[in-house]
């Protein structure tokens, strides 16, 4: 018997290749000599292209090709990385003769070196007859100045979209009597919440590199989260079949849904295909900032109500939500802000509505959170209002009315939350922070005053329904394992947790299942790595394809013993007979049988789908500490408590609720994309759009209230994003406890907090 | 314009012709030391550290030609140290994506010269590190690791 590796904290099984700096990632095997692929952007807001010169550029020594909106093939398609039919518009070209922000691509450059495309791109002459741009998503829809005029615009789905009122979705959706509950309400809070795009700002920017292999395909090499929906993004883009491309992504440097976006591989595929020669495109960090994917800005109305015992009635919610010059990720996104802020609470009604515009700047995608992190915000804000508005403690209003496991959840598709620790979650962080003790203020020696608050959360686990994994397991013949998966492993440990799980089931260790991930070519179909999808769907996967590939070790030892496959067990080495464990054939001897004069393969897939999504659930409490003359705020302690069903590894879940925590600590107090009046983004590097740093925060202490998910894998629910959602809210409500001043737009900066101290005092 | 410059890379004296707008760390890069990692271009990130004459620089904003007649240290002239550093990492599940690593580990064991008779605390440690940004982790992976591997390095000497 191998020891089980659930819940361990094993090594990732890359740990050394990157810990020491070895060459895995996308620009480091790059083929020497590729084409450099450069983008020149649109410098205005909305604009038409008169025309363009390129022959002055063409003349560069080294430029190789230019290629315009003239060049590229005119069927619309989405980068969005989401299963077809996507609910993304169909709404881009490669090059389009309308820009739509500052920074939409107008021309691509490929040469020979970075100098010649940098001077290639300043030669490139080009007239625009600019057209009004829509900078203000308040008042895009039914503007006269329409984002996507064009007649081959088109959507697959059902999901409320309309060019011509510059709509990329709407919808709503309620159960319940929400007006005679809000009438029956003694306490109703009603309030607008904010939300500002944030960059995922993964350390690793944008980048891809291309070449045709040895039978005439499209090889793409790129730093993805989903291998296979490139390939079906660049079929349609390109106009060549699928079974002409192979997509391969090698260690990737970070995504967060960045890169569940095709963001940069259509450029180098399309020059690779046209000039036959390799070529790649590095994002620099100012391409990153300016044209990505950044969460949704979201305006959010918030009403709830509750009786004179302090239950709720209602909830209401509606979205407004920036998708920008693209639709990419917006039905879906702005789904989430009522979908999983709503069902945190039990209310007899509740109603969710939504509009998702077009506008004038970047286009958002998927960020962490995925509409949930705006949503929470909102929902998690206006609970304490509504608290503080009763006069009761925020923490007992929310153990009163949170939703229990067995519950079902209304605004959650109608789904019962099977596993559900949130209350342990609670009383665990109160007890960490110091609630009774810290709750509301203190006001310390040096006259900072630090407040306390906290916020419920939950997310999703995979999209029910839609999402599939797939994971393959061959026998090698020394008796190892290859598992071959769909997934991204993109530094959250997938390759090694789907790995632990594969070495459990089959009784042996981790270091016998070598892993090879995200090759369209070699890997079984998965949807991809996002919507928390991995361990919860693949791990499934990975369940089934290991009982089945067990199935097949001791069907053919039993038959090498000469007996029935009932008769024999399999310890991870060796087949044996149950009645005599000396009959036995060891794992290596069947695997040379298999290969020689077998008509067997030793190997089997198994796909996993869920018709549910359970949600992990978690509680986030902040203690800031706030300088009333400065403004400086600092959050000096965070405790959270997550149950994320059973935790595969705990090194990993750690990490990942560590790191979503940080980011959602930069979302609430530092992270904003900041636009000039002409729509120029002005935290185009990591001068102006700060990060947080080590010195930025004081302590992040996560604990684990394990649920036992029964349609999950070993139990196990999804971590990935539940744990970015409960720092905005928190910090917030800390800040409110803190200084008596709701912030209801995020970030909550120095200047604004100390805007608001002067206009309190009256100065 | 190019220029030619002498240097010693992880040991080994290099001779090369550079462009005189050219950065250290393309043409570290370029010499095939891809532990060298770009990440924001503007000295705020602290991937690309590498060191010259044992000190870290940001060899995003030195220029290449600076490296004439000086000693320059990348991660591959720091394999053994890197691995056991690492497996500090490694037991936190702090390398994540991986991609800041090379930029941290260098920085790490650079402040390890810097303390030669006592381990840093926690607060030194922060400090020191405060300039290499690190997205997956959230940044106490790191500071477990590196205090765990500070004070094992100091009970062994």
């Amino acid at each position: 018997m191998s020891k089980s590796y659930m819940g361990s904290r094993t090594r990732k099984k890359d740990w050394e290749a990157l810990t020491t700096g070895q060459p895995v990632y996308t620009d480091d095997i790059a083929p020497v000599g590729c084409l450099v692929v450069k983008l020149l952007r649109s410098p205005h807001a909305h604009a038409r292209i008169q025309s363009i010169r390129t022959d002055l550029a063409m003349k560069v020594p080294g430029v190789v090709a230019v290629y315009t909106w003239e060049d590229v093939p005119q069927e619309r398609f989405t980068l969005a990385g989401q299963t077809y039919p996507e609910p993304s518009a169909y709404d881009r070209l490669i090059l389009d003769r309308e820009v739509r922000f500052v920074g939409d691509p107008v021309a691509i450059v490929a040469a020979e070196t970075e100098e010649a495309a940098d001077k290639a791109l300043r030669l490139i002459k080009v007239q625009y007859e600019l057209l009004p741009a829509v900078l203000d998503y308040h008042t895009a829809k039914d503007n006269e100045t329409l984002i996507h005029p064009e007649e081959n615009w088109h959507c697959l789905c059902p999901v409320g979209a309309d060019n011509h009122r510059n709509l990329a979705a709407s919808g709503s959706c309620e159960e319940g009597d929400v007006e005679k509950a809000f009438a029956e309400s003694k306490w109703v809070v009603e309030e607008t919440y904010h939300t500002k795009a944030c960059q995922q700002a993964m350390m690793e920017t944008f980048r891809t590199w291309c070449q045709m292999d040895a039978y005439g395909r499209l090889t793409v090499v790129s730093s993805t989260q989903i291998v296979f929906h490139v390939r079906r993004i660049l079929s349609n883009a390109l106009g060549i079949p699928k079974s002409r491309i192979r997509v391969v992504k090698p260690r990737i440097g970070g995504g967060f849904g960045a890169k569940q976006t095709s963001v940069s591989e259509i450029y180098p595929a399309f020059v690779t295909l046209k000039t036959g020669r390799p070529s790649k495109i590095i994002f620099s960090r100012y391409e990153s900032q300016i044209a990505s994917s950044p969460r949704h800005e979201m305006e959010l109305r918030v009403k709830i109500g509750a009786d004179e015992a302090g239950n709720l009635k209602a909830i209401e919610v509606y979205t407004l939500s920036n998708t920008g010059a693209y639709a990419e990720h917006g039905p879906t996104t702005v789904g989430l802000s009522g979908h999983k802020s709503i069902p945190l609470y039990r209310s007899e009604a509740f109603r969710f509505s939504y509009d998702v515009v077009y506008t004038n700047q970047m286009s958002a995608g998927a960020y962490r959170g995925y509409g949930a992190t705006q949503g929470i915000f909102a929902v998690e804000s206006a609970i304490d209002e509504l608290a503080h508005k009763m006069g009761v403690d925020p923490a007992a209003l929310r153990m009163q009315n949170m939703v229990r496991q067995g519950d079902r959840m209304p605004a959650y598709y109608g789904e019962i939350s099977l596993s559900n620790t949130m209350d342990q979650c609670l009383q665990k962080v109160k007890e960490a922070i110091g609630w009774e003790e810290k709750y509301p203020r203190r006001v310390m020696p040096d006259g900072h005053i630090r407040g306390v608050g906290l916020s419920l959360d939950m997310q999703g686990s995979g999209i029910s329904g839609v999402d599939v994994g797939s994971v393959t397991l061959r026998v090698s013949d020394d008796g190892g394992y290859t598992m071959l998966l769909g997934c991204a492993d993109m530094g959250t440990g997938c390759d090694t947790i789907l790995a632990q799980m594969a070495a459990d089931m089959l009784n042996c260790p981790i270091e016998s299942i070598a892993v090879l991930s995200g090759d369209t070519d070699a890997s079984p179909y998965d949807s991809g790595s996002y919507a928390s999808s991995t361990t919860y769907i693949t791990g499934m996967a990975c369940v089934k394809c290991c009982k089945e590939l067990t199935g097949k070790i001791l069907s053919y030892g039993a038959e090498m013993l000469s007996c029935q496959p009932e008769e024999v067990e399999f310890d991870g080495e060796y087949v044996f007979k149950t009645e005599d464990p000396a009959q036995k054939v060891s794992l290596r001897e069947i695997s040379y049988k298999a290969e020689s004069g077998s008509g067997k393969a030793l190997e089997a897939t198994a796909s996993h789908y869920s018709p549910t999504s359970p949600p992990p659930y978690m509680v986030g409490a902040a203690e800031v500490d706030i300088d009333p003359e400065t403004g400086k705020l600092q959050v000096v302690q965070y405790e959270a408590a997550v149950d994320c069903g059973t935790v595969v590894n705990e090194n990993l879940a750690r990490v990942q609720a560590e790191g979503g925590i940080l980011q959602g600590i930069g979302m609430a107090t530092m992270e904003d994309v900041i636009y000039d009046q002409k729509g120029r983004d002005m935290s185009n590097s990591f001068m102006q759009y700060r990060l947080p740093t080590k010195e930025d925060f004081g302590k992040i202490h996560v604990q684990f209230c394990p649920s036992y998910e029964p349609s999950g894998p070993f139990g196990a629910k999804s971590i990935g994003e539940v744990v970015i959602n409960t720092p905005s809210p928190a910090i917030a409500n800390a800040v409110y406890n803190a200084i008596g001043i709701r912030f209801r737009e995020l970030p909550i900066t120095a200047e604004k907090i100390l805007l608001a101290l002067n206009e309190k005092d009256g100065k | 314009m190019e220029y030619p410059i002498t240097f010693t890379l992880n040991g080994v004296k290099r001779s090369v012709s550079v462009p005189a707008d050219r950065y250290l760390l393309e043409q570290l890069r370029e010499m095939g030391c891809k532990s060298v990692k770009r990440g924001c271009e503007t000295s705020g990130c602290g991937l690309c550290t590498v060191w010259m004459d044992g000190k870290p620089v940001l060899s995003c904003t030195v220029l290449a030609v600076r490296a004439d007649g000086h000693q320059i240290t990348t991660l591959e002239g720091l394999q053994p140290e890197a691995k056991i550093l690492g497996g500090y990492l490694a037991d936190e599940g702090g390398e994540q994506c991986g991609y800041c690593a090379p930029g941290l580990m260098m920085t790490l064991l650079a402040m390890e010269r810097e303390y030669p008779d006592r381990a840093p605390t926690e607060a030194e440690i922060r400090h020191y590190l405060e300039g290499n940004l690190c997205r997956c982790s959230g940044y106490e992976s790191h500071i477990r690791a590196a205090v765990a591997y500070f004070q094992d390095k100091r009970e062994v000497k």
